[in-house]
């Protein structure tokens, strides 16, 4: 996996962060991420945008990115720079898109309560460490499963297959 | 060695295993991957990027634009065009042009396309829409719909299910919308995260299957991965009509594992009402007298089936819209859109003061079609009220039956439908 991150957190304590949150349907006509970013968490934070900077972190509560399978939500927060969503748990679909992606959505279930926002954090991935910097405490998480850390090594699901296609395996 | 579930004993079958147990890692065959143009376009270019602009089999596919058509502005009109040109250049036979088209999830259904023992994956949440007719259906993101069009299969894990009973039998003015509300109210939107939401019980025998596709829609409302209803006498006589036969049907073995179950009695169960900002955020209707509204909305995925349409039109026959209100009715296909035609619905709405419009998502996302305005309040038979989700972010949505939409648009308040839903009974036996 990667090397060590370090950023920001910008925290959102409440449960079920929805994706018409994240992304407003409104902009679901656009797949450009950098104009997506521009939007993103606009109805519930209107500064997001301008104050996100690349590297930071996003931190919620249980059940994020719930409601629709729109991808915009991860392209959206990704092209406003968040480097990876740290959250106490995940909607399903939020957490495959993350991982068809290769983009980190840790699960660390009460991270939420225990960070305050704009807390700098580093993010360990290898070790399944996400550090306070602010408080010095550790938060754990489990490691990504094997077959999402291949996907990860090759960027995205789609270029996963093309290999996997490329060296001759159907399955 | 314990049973399996409907579910599992279909993922089983379709990644070339005897069995499967919980939490497997799977590669599930696609029977169907069905396209609208809100999410397939962004599909298409990441293959096109990556030189795989390719279909693993066009006649597994079905594309329907049902979001932002007939086109709602310029970049709308792009992502039709942009499904559209695909689907001529790879050949793909089911397609449904503006006008002939619908909703899709509503759609495939009806044109016989949900097949019992099947797979089946959309680039949009309520395609466990498709799980009353006893297959596997969920939703994906572009992602896995650019996968699951270039390859025709993909990875899964095994869900664990959840069984719900439903026993005893719906009284008058209280729906299959309320029973899944009631459900999602006692678990919350996590309550079945990640697992298939299996529905049994004697009650669903008498369910026809758009009564059942209500409950398997939501599914996704309270986190699920699918919702499913084995196929049984109702399935097999609807799919008939279609001139469908000849495909498994599955049933969870007795002795199949659950990891939760619930029971809801529908003999005491009355309606529900979503208040904002949950789906989850349900209430006894009572409690929602004296909320003002000023749109009731029917339509969408959940409810704007025929059965949802007649069912408001009774309470709506002879009633006017409340002044103040806008209620706007928005079919789920175009089928449906002529067979309402037909049977008068249309006039009883029009001359009651609300608006007919041709079948899309219309506003259940914010679209197009009633937009919700700020300060304004909606109840809609849709499925989802998060903050913004109709429209501005300052507005509320309440979510329930139609039969509750319709009664709350003559009175301009939240409204419990029974009473006009039992005097509607009483004039048509008379």
């Amino acid at each position: 996996m990667s090397d060590v991150m370090t950023g920001r957190a910008h925290v959102y304590p409440r449960a079920d962060i929805n994706t018409d949150e994240i992304i407003p349907a409104r902009y679901l006509m656009v797949d450009d991420e950098a104009e997506l970013a521009r939007h993103a968490m606009e109805d519930i934070d209107p500064g997001f945008g301008s104050k996100v900077q690349p590297g930071d972190f996003v931190v919620a509560g249980a059940n994020f990115g719930c409601g629709s399978s729109r991808e915009h939500a991860l392209w959206a927060l990704r092209g406003a720079g968040v480097a990876a969503v740290i959250a106490d748990s995940y909607s399903r679909i939020f957490l495959r898109n993350a991982i068809n992606n290769g983009y980190l959505a840790l699960e660390v279930p009460g991270i939420a309560a225990a960070v305050t926002d704009g807390a700098r954090l580093e993010v360990r991935p290898t070790e399944g460490l996400v550090r306070d910097l602010d408080t010095g405490r550790d938060h754990r998480f489990a490691q990504l499963p094997d077959f999402a850390v291949e996907i990860r090594r090759h960027g995205h699901l789609l270029d996963y297959l093309r290999a996997r296609e490329a060296a001759g395996e159907s399955r | 060695m314990p049973g399996m579930t409907i579910t599992e004993k279909v993922l089983a079958a379709h990644s070339g295993n005897d069995r499967v147990e919980l939490g497997q890692l799977i590669e599930a065959e696609l029977d169907l991957v069905l396209c609208h143009e809100i999410t397939t376009p962004a599909a298409i270019s990441m293959l096109e990027r990556r030189g795989m602009d390719r279909v693993f089999d066009p006649a597994k596919i079905v594309a329907v634009p049902d979001h932002f058509v007939p086109n709602k502005d310029i970049q709308a009109a792009a992502l039709a065009s942009r499904l559209r040109d695909w689907v001529k250049r790879h050949g793909i036979d089911r397609y449904f042009e503006v006008g002939r088209n619908g909703i899709a999830h509503v759609l495939i259904a009806e044109e016989g396309f949900v097949v019992p023992g099947s797979t089946i994956v959309a680039g949009d949440s309520h395609t466990c829409n498709a799980g009353a007719f006893g297959c596997f259906a969920t939703g994906v993101g572009s992602t896995d719909l650019a996968a699951a069009i270039y390859a025709g299969r993909l990875w899964f894990r095994v869900p664990g299910s959840m069984r719900i009973t439903l026993t005893g039998e719906l009284q008058a003015g209280v729906y299959p919308k309320d029973v899944i509300l009631e459900v999602i109210r006692r678990i919350g939107v996590d309550g079945a995260n990640s697992l298939a939401m299996e529905w049994v019980g004697p009650a669903l025998e008498e369910w026809s299957m758009e009564d059942r596709m209500t409950l398997t829609n939501m599914a996704i409302e309270a986190g699920a991965k699918t919702g499913v209803i084995a196929a049984d006498e109702t399935t097999r006589a609807y799919l008939a009509e279609r001139g469908v036969t000849g495909y498994p049907e599955y049933r969870s073995d007795p002795d199949a594992v659950y990891l939760s179950e619930e029971e809801v009695d529908l003999d005491s169960l009355e309606p529900v009402v979503a208040f904002p900002h949950l789906p989850s955020n349900g209430r006894p209707v009572g409690e929602g007298k004296g909320i003002r509204i000023d749109q009731a909305y029917i339509g969408s995925c959940t409810n704007a089936r025929l059965s949802d349409l007649r069912e408001a039109a009774a309470v709506m026959r002879g009633r006017k819209v409340a002044p103040g209100v806008r209620m706007i009715v928005v079919p789920a296909t175009s089928r449906i859109w002529r067979q309402a035609m037909r049977e008068g619905l249309w006039d009883i709405f029009s001359e009651a003061g609300a608006v007919v419009a041709n079948a899309s998502c219309g506003a259940c996302l914010g679209g197009y079609m009633g937009v919700v305005g700020e300060g304004e309040v909606c109840l809609s038979s849709t499925n989802r009220n998060f903050v913004g989700r109709m429209g501005h972010p300052k507005s509320e949505v309440y979510l329930a039956s139609p039969a509750t939409v319709a009664a709350s648009a003559i009175t301009g308040e939240i409204t419990d439908p029974r009473p006009f839903v039992e005097a509607a009974r009483r004039v048509r036996a008379a």
